[in-house]
């Protein structure tokens, strides 16, 4: 199979590993098309992507106080994920749930807490897996536009995934990079929060529109699709020409494939 | 002070709707970020200081009773009086028992939120004790019948516009045509008609930043100097204080003042820093005769040793406020009592109850900038979340939500019927909105589409998809 | 408030899992207490010369607005005075606090300065003070109170003059608590503090309209700080 990634040499990963894809709940539902993208960018690395049975992260869970439910789950996730060499999931939300989280979950029962740690150290993100531990250099990709970049919260702030896109990106063939004044304000999406408290989750997810059309980019991308889904939501409906996109689309060259977030079947 | 934070998606709706609170907020989030981004970078050492912050902290927190015990000995020892109250009730009586041993008449007060959690303004009031507050922010929201928005710059919720048409309301001696349309003529009113009260007073009582366990000490940092002026011209000195800001030595008291202004302003260091230790000396020629320091608990005592002691780190800096995006669309009032912001939403739970404030922890998205500016560390999603969790055994959320939540548990935890109801949410949905690729409505999703289109799902879910590639794959 | 007092200490010790203070497991609070230690130190300002921490000095306190003039000697500050009133538009009054390192100063080569000596009035427009440090590390002065510096001349003021010897420039806020320290033991045998501690730096301001910055809020709207060079210290 071709490879369209280049791989520094000093890759510290054994050609073949195996890669569980967490695929996540909102890419399963709204746009597989992410999902493609990560199992290609994966495999034009190097390793071995399987999909083993999976439902959630059980952040929803966490995040609304239900610390019995998320444990269950989390049991759930680990042992569906045994036997993979990592987990790989395109989201900082969910890879931040199970890398960080889950330790915290069980930090007060020793029985499974080392077990879970074996676990979470193997779970990335994405975008920094590809980067910082495949050590990709540069992805062979064409997009056509000028893009803004939205960093995602958890993806940010838990897991330190700020560089690794950018630089991915600016090795894109035909993609001007904008720099987004507030890339780092959260765009208000916060899972629950924002059909818990939709006006401020309004307020919040207006601004960032407004920041995006005010630097002329006429894309916008990130690695959450949660926080796509928020924005992508707001910029149609306020009228906006934004095209809407999963960071790892535009790396895996598939961009052509599928319309952004929210559009018509027609529009490219 | 009355909490309305029962009410907060009332207050926030009200807030979001405000055009001159919203110009005000749009100043905030435009300036102060970036003022504490700009001083952090200036120092290297930052980073570190933080962790020393922390740790500071912490060793105070293992050694409260201990450092509180020196304290009061050393006040003693200097001639002050320490007064420990257990709750808001009995601060607010020792502080009218000191002002009318001392016949005051009027009392000028430095800004001090203790001031604000028990009450005391209307209590001397009532008491037919005037205070006067002198820091220009709460000078202001004085004037308006209002309470502070932010815990270090009160009035930043009001526009220039308002603040002028508030002096012009109550300096009625002054000429009603004169300018005020600048911040500058409003400041140099302000300075003159504070002189003179600052020199009547009877009382001072100021806040504290830190106390000092070393020296019996109390510091308060200000940049326009009226707590000076507040505690050095009156008889009585009284410092408000809760048990937590104390430090054990005039060190440790530096580091944490290195941390401060950075973080609250993007100063290098407050205009006055000021350490006062008791009351004046016999041999002064100014200073107050006397110097108390109330020690207040109001809850204190009991976060001690559960899931909520790290928010007993906070310095009252004010950066979480300043860099959150819920605070930067809603305002302090929106949050209902006196502590708002980040800090609020895990402080408030604690001091007027979980059935009251439960809104605060729960409208936030956890995106954690707040903790990425705290000079102290203090992990706030974690706690919000604690409290969350509080509430769920509780049984406090509505119980619309917890039946969603219960049916969604139930799916997840079963896979097989997860991934059915995926695919077939997929389908319908997809199906639906393929023509226009989004939503403008749907039921059950007021709350999004209110204000958003939902993108519409692709028609398959991956799950679905990857099982017929994987098949196709076996196939060939 | 003895009940008050016990409640809070129980509650305190209970959630310490302890019934005093005294015993062993506070020994590190009281090791930390006795020695005091400075923590971590930016090297800012540690790491200069007496000259350098006086150019750094000069340039934080000039950044938050102050202004700042080196002159030669106590000789030179009437003259400096002088010229600073004339350039503000100033009248040639001032209070100066009765303060030994102001001792020196020979006002009456200014005869056209009217100078009293003594505690602040409100009618007063400039006050002269001596103090007790400058912290290069934030153009911070560090003034204590005491019979022949009363605090409020600090702050009354419109105009509050400081005069800052070059050997009192110091790196940081740690370097002043020791010389405070040791100064006070060798006074009185041991440490009490003064009892006000200021740190000035810059002219009073306020940020609370729309967060645009305004000097002179309530303490003095100008700073002006004579550094003087190659004074010994007064016995």
């Amino acid at each position: 199979m071709a490879h369209t990634s280049e791989i520094a040499s000093d890759g510290n990963v054994a050609p073949g590993a195996r890669v569980g894809l967490f695929v996540t709940c909102l890419v399963d539902l709204f746009r597989p098309s992410v999902g493609f993208a990560a199992v290609k960018l994966l495999e034009d690395a190097g390793c071995r992507v399987e999909v083993p049975v999976q439902s959630c992260c059980g952040q929803p869970a966490y995040n609304s106080g239900d610390r019995a439910d998320t444990k269950a789950i989390a049991l759930q996730v680990m042992r569906s994920f045994v036997g993979c060499d990592y987990v790989v999931a395109p989201s900082g939300s969910c890879a931040g749930m199970m890398r960080i989280h889950y330790p915290e979950l069980f930090a007060d029962e020793p029985g499974f807490l080392p077990d879970v740690q074996r676990f979470s150290e193997r779970v990335y993100e994405l975008v920094s897996f590809l980067s910082d531990v495949l050590g990709v250099e540069r992805v062979i990709a064409r997009y056509d536009g000028t893009a803004a970049y939205h960093d995602a919260c958890s993806g940010l702030r838990e897991l330190g995934v700020r560089e690794q896109p950018r630089k991915l990106l600016r090795g894109v063939a035909g993609l001007a990079l904008k720099e987004l004044p507030g890339a780092d304000v959260c765009c208000g999406f916060g899972g629950t929060f924002c059909v818990k408290y939709p006006d401020i989750s309004e307020r919040m997810v207006s601004d960032k529109i407004a920041d995006v059309m005010a630097t002329g980019a006429d894309t916008l991308l990130a690695g959450d699709l949660g926080c796509l889904l928020n924005m992508a939501g707001r910029a149609s409906r306020a009228g906006r020409k934004l095209r809407v996109r999963h960071v790892a689309e535009v790396l895996a060259d598939m961009a052509q494939t599928t319309p952004p977030i929210g559009a018509a079947a027609e529009v490219r | 002070m009355q909490a309305t934070s029962h009410a907060f998606k009332e207050n926030a709706r009200h807030a979001l709707g405000d055009p001159n609170l919203q110009a005000a907020l749009g100043i905030l989030k435009r300036d102060f970020a970036g003022r504490r981004g700009a001083a952090v970078a200036r120092l290297p050492e930052f980073e570190a200081l933080r962790d020393q912050g922390r740790a500071i902290k912490d060793h105070v927190l293992e050694n409260l009773d201990f450092y509180l015990e020196r304290f009061e000995a050393k006040v003693s020892e200097l001639g002050g009086q320490v007064h420990w109250c257990a709750n808001a009730e009995e601060a607010r009586a020792v502080v009218l028992a000191i002002c009318r041993g001392a016949g005051a008449r009027t009392v000028t007060k430095g800004k001090s939120m203790i001031s604000e959690e028990i009450g005391l303004n209307e209590h001397l009031a009532a008491n037919g004790i005037e205070p006067v507050e002198t820091d220009l922010g709460e000078y202001i929201i004085q004037l308006r019948h209002e309470t502070p928005s932010h815990i270090i710059a009160p009035a930043i919720h009001l526009v220039k516009e308002q603040v002028a048409e508030t002096f012009r309301d109550a300096h009625r001696h002054l000429d009603p045509a004169r300018p005020l349309a600048e911040p500058r003529a409003l400041c140099d009113e302000a300075r003159a008609h504070m002189r003179p009260r600052f020199l009547a007073a009877d009382v001072g009582i100021t806040g504290a930043n830190f106390l000092i366990a070393e020296t019996g000490s109390s510091i308060i940092v200000t940049n326009e100097g009226n707590g000076d002026l507040t505690q050095n011209l009156t008889r009585v000195h009284i410092v408000l204080a809760s048990l937590e800001k104390i430090v054990p030595t005039l060190e440790d008291a530096s580091t944490l003042l290195r941390l401060l202004a950075r973080s609250a302003t993007g100063q290098e260091f407050s205009t006055y820093t000021t350490v006062s230790s008791g009351p004046r000396r016999s041999e002064d020629t100014d200073g107050p005769e006397a110097y108390h320091v109330i020690l207040l608990d109001n809850g204190r005592s009991n976060m001690l040793g559960t899931e909520f002691q790290d928010i007993l780190r906070c310095i009252r800096c004010g950066a979480c406020f300043n860099h959150c995006p819920v605070y930067g669309a809603v305002g302090g009032h929106a949050y209902g009592w006196v502590y708002g912001g980040p800090m609020g939403s895990v402080l408030t739970p604690q001091l007027v109850g979980i059935q009251e404030a439960g809104n605060l922890p729960n409208a936030s998205t956890f995106c954690g900038r707040c903790e990425s500016v705290c000079p102290m560390k203090i992990p706030l999603p974690k706690m919000m979340r604690h409290w969350r969790e509080r509430e769920f055994e509780r049984h406090l959320a509505p119980g619309r939500y917890r039946a969603g939540l219960a049916l969604w548990a139930f799916a997840v935890k079963r896979p097989a019927l997860y991934r059915a109801a995926s695919a077939l949410a997929a389908s319908v949905l997809g199906r639906a909105g393929r023509a226009r690729g989004r939503f403008r409505a749907l039921p059950l999703a007021q709350g999004w589409t209110k204000g958003r289109d939902l993108p519409a799902p692709e028609g398959k879910s991956f799950m679905t998809l990857w099982a017929e590639r994987e098949k196709q794959r076996k196939a060939s | 408030m003895t009940d008050a007092r016990e409640q809070i200490l129980g509650n305190l010790r209970r959630s310490l899992k302890r019934t005093t203070s005294e015993g062993p497991e506070t020994e590190a609070a009281r090791t930390r207490l006795a020695e005091h230690r400075p923590n971590l130190i930016p090297a800012r300002a540690a790491s200069l010369d007496p000259e350098g921490r006086i150019a750094l000095f000069i340039e934080m306190a000039r950044e938050v607005a102050a202004t700042v003039d080196r002159i030669a000697g106590m000789d030179a500050v009437p003259g400096a005075v002088a010229d600073y009133l004339a350039q503000h538009n100033l009248p040639s009054e001032l209070v100066a606090t009765p303060d030994p390192a102001l001792e020196a100063i020979p006002w009456h080569e200014r005869p056209t300065l009217a100078i009293r000596k003594g505690i602040v009035e409100p009618s007063d427009g400039v006050g002269i003070t001596a103090c007790f440090a400058g912290i290069a590390e934030t153009g911070t002065l560090m003034l204590l109170s005491g019979p022949e510096s009363p605090t409020r001349n600090n702050f009354l003021p419109d105009t509050h003059i400081v005069v800052l010897r070059a050997d009192q420039v110091i790196p940081t806020y740690e370097e002043g608590w020791m010389r405070l320290r040791t100064m006070k033991t060798l006074q009185t045998g041991h440490f009490t503090m003064p009892r006000t501690v200021n740190f000035i730096t810059g002219p009073s301001r306020t940020a609370d309209i729309e967060l645009k910055i305004e000097l002179g809020a309530h303490g003095p709207r100008r700073l002006h700080i004579l550094v003087v060079d190659d004074e010994p210290a007064p016995a």
